[in-house]
């Protein structure tokens, strides 16, 4: 099996395991209070993992290039709650427009 | 039971998430482009939109799979985003009727989303308004991840056309609405930070994340990342 058939495989199944282990196996039971506050804080953590990585490493080396501009102008449309695709759609144009002026 | 019943469950699930389904075929389009241009399948992009089916994690695989990252660490970052469906789960569980099969169908369309509209307060979940969302959801996903697939086909070069800041912009709107939050100060031991627990997760994964990227491989920091939400153990209720 291919990695990508392999990541799509896995978590899928890993992922329906998880939404499904309240409803199927717990019943009615409640999570450890503990527990919950961990998991809520993972996604923002994830997330601005991810942003940082996206913007700034290129394999193992960390630059300052064209995405950086695509990002923030991204982060000022959020700012003003535009919708998600018109985020993304500015940041590729906002980082090509850069990238073609500077080559 | 909740007090919506039959129909009146089902139609209000479908007028509630017809909105949101708007903006999810929009966010399945993208989803399609960026597959592609990681060189995933059109074939594999729909199928993960019709299994997985949840944005962010399908978006961290395909981005640490572009990184050149190994097929471990893209199923793990995923997984990890996914995480909160545990607690999310379980909220649901105890206002589901039927056997395995009807609470396994409950549970693979119940998404962020979904599971907000079919929230009635004081902990209630209507199952109907959930289901019906959540097939509305299902269907905005996966049909715009063809669309963006069938679209994709036809783009040039990933880099020319600013693919690669698409990503980190993506995941910038998806951590935006998640730091809108009401608290305003984290205590962490004894000391107390003025910014929302989520706030200083954030900065930390970030940190964390930049800091290991010269030393270890591809996707490891993002998972590494996941520490932050350690802050949330001592995190008083």
């Amino acid at each position: 099996m291919s990695t990508i058939w392999l990541v799509v495989v896995i978590t899928g199944v890993g992922t329906l395991a998880l939404k499904a282990a309240g409803p199927v196996l717990l019943g009615g039971r409640p999570l450890p209070e503990r527990f919950t506050g961990v998991v809520t804080l993972i996604g923002p953590a994830l997330l601005a993992a991810l942003v940082a990585i996206g913007t700034f490493a290129d394999g193992q080396k960390l630059v300052l290039d064209a995405r950086v501009l695509g990002v923030a102008a991204a982060a000022v449309a959020i700012r003003f709650r535009a919708p998600v695709l018109l985020v993304v759609i500015l940041a590729a144009t906002v980082t090509a427009g850069a990238r073609a002026i500077a080559s | 039971m909740a007090g919506e019943t039959g129909e009146r469950g089902y139609r209000h699930g479908v007028t509630a998430s017809l909105p949101l389904s708007v903006a999810v075929f929009g966010f399945g389009v993208s989803y399609g482009v960026l597959a592609l241009s990681i060189g995933m399948s059109g074939v594999s992009a729909v199928v993960m939109s019709a299994t997985t089916f949840a944005g962010s994690a399908q978006f961290a695989a395909a981005s640490v799979l572009g990184a050149g990252g190994s097929a471990a660490t893209a199923i793990l970052a995923a997984l990890m985003l996914n995480a909160r469906y545990l607690p999310l789960g379980v909220t649901v569980a105890p206002w589901l009727e039927g056997g395995f099969w009807s609470r396994l169908l409950h549970a693979h369309l119940m998404v962020d989303e979904s599971w907000a509209i079919a929230s009635e307060g004081h902990g209630r979940w209507n199952p109907r308004v959930l289901l019906a969302a959540g097939i509305g959801l299902a269907i905005a996903w996966i049909a715009g991840t063809v669309v963006g697939v069938v679209f994709g086909t036809s783009l040039g070069d990933p880099a020319n056309l600013g693919l690669d800041a698409a990503f980190p912009a993506l995941f910038l709107a998806l951590l935006a609405p998640q730091l809108r939050t009401e608290d305003r100060t984290t205590t962490i031991g004894d000391r107390r930070i003025p910014a929302s627990p989520q706030a200083v997760a954030a900065v930390l994964g970030a940190a964390i994340a930049l800091v290991l990227t010269p030393f270890t491989p591809a996707g490891v920091p993002i998972i590494a990342a996941g520490a932050a939400c350690a802050i949330g153990l001592r995190r008083r209720p």
